[in-house]
């Protein structure tokens, strides 16, 4: 139980150790730990966006100047940035982004499904490499694979974190 | 009937399109540019910069992330905080994602000006008219979102002071400088997003 409580912690921990500095997120409840983390460190700049594509374009920003950042956005999200998600393929820019999912395991809400089933095609299309995180226990070890890749291999990586593991939302 | 509904609201119905020249009040009010990291837009402003800076590598230009300018020097901006980043970019390109100036708002970094080169037209498509030739006025807009030093630039005369203005190191600034819709520096631009990575990262880091 503990474990299942500290994942999101874990999480900060690793990308902390991988001297991420840039957080961009638009509110949500999947990410609650991470943002509140994010905000409470003095060391990082923690940037409430108004859609998740300027996320991206600041990961690339960040990369020109040497810094490391993450996006952490909801499945829904993921359809707001295709276009903006050109810096891969053209650009070979490093990206990471955590996908709190919806429109998957368990859920209730239909105007969540479209968008839930396209995240990993869409994002697989774009170029990204997805990797699929679905009990507590795997995430550390999924936010290493994910941070080497993306900060030491210069790849982009989407780590999405499922319903399972973060609870499908009660309406 | 789609041109009643769009013209619908307050917005003026009188043109305010800029009458400066381009090729001549961008240099002018860049300067040097030297002084930045810069980040342009698409299409036209890519031009009015390549034209400053090249062949150096204190610049990235986009072609076809439209939308993304501002974020993009907000991540540089943040990455680098000694150093001054200015957005260079058009108002077709800003209003695709006006909501980046309240996010650059609730930040307030010091090191970050934005230049909105607006020739009230999507010059790149065939020269349509964009919403700041129909009345929409993207510094006020700025100033709504909490960008601290906005200037709207239509004469020669005010050039220098927003020149002054984009080098401040102490609050975000905005700058619109309004310009006829005539075709900017021809100039020839890699449109390799990763070799011009590379050459920025290489100009600025040293390294790869």
């Amino acid at each position: 139980m503990a474990e299942a409580l500290m994942w999101p912690d874990e999480i900060y921990r690793i990308l902390r150790a991988w001297n991420v500095t840039q957080f961009s997120y638009v509110p949500d409840a999947g990410h609650t730990v991470l943002i509140n983390r994010s905000l409470e460190d003095p060391e990082v700049h923690s940037v409430a966006l108004t859609t998740e594509e300027e996320g991206v374009a600041m990961l690339a920003g960040a990369h020109l100047g040497g810094a490391h950042g993450v996006v952490l956005m909801q499945s829904s999200g993921v359809g707001n940035c295709v276009n903006m998600f050109s810096f891969v393929k053209n650009g070979q820019f490093p990206m990471l982004i955590l996908v709190s999912m919806r429109g998957d395991f368990g859920e209730g809400n239909p105007w969540q499904m479209p968008m839930g089933q396209a995240v990993q095609p869409v994002l697989e299309a774009c170029g990204f490499l997805c990797m699929r995180v679905e009990q507590p226990t795997e995430v550390p070890a999924a936010l290493q694979a994910a941070c080497t890749m993306v900060y030491q291999a210069g790849q982009a990586v989407a780590v999405l974190l499922s319903q399972q593991l973060i609870g499908a939302k009660a309406f | 009937m789609p041109s009643d509904i769009f013209r619908a609201g307050s917005a003026p119905q009188a043109s305010t399109t800029g009458t400066l020249d381009r090729c001549e009040a961008v240099p002018k009010l860049i300067g040097n540019p030297q002084d930045f990291l810069i980040i342009a837009g698409l299409a036209g402003t890519a031009r009015d910069v390549a034209h400053l800076c090249e062949p150096h590598g204190n610049y990235y230009a986009c072609a076809g992330v439209m939308g993304g300018a501002t974020a993009m020097g907000l991540g540089l901006a943040l990455a680098q905080p000694t150093r001054r980043v200015l957005v260079v970019t058009g108002d077709g390109e800003l209003l695709m994602n006006v909501g980046t100036f309240a996010t650059v708002a609730i930040m307030r970094p010091p090191n970050l000006s934005i230049v909105c080169v607006d020739n009230g037209h999507y010059g790149e498509t065939g020269y349509q008219k964009s919403h700041t030739s129909l009345g929409v006025d993207l510094a006020a807009m700025a100033a709504g979102a909490g960008i601290p030093a906005v200037r709207t630039v239509t004469h020669e005369s005010e050039i220098a002071e927003a020149a002054a203005l984009i080098r401040q190191m102490d609050a975000p600034s905005f700058v619109v400088l309004k310009v006829k819709p005539t075709d900017p520096p021809k100039v020839r631009r890699s449109m390799d997003a990763a070799w011009t990575k590379h050459r920025f990262r290489d100009a600025l880091l040293g390294t790869r």
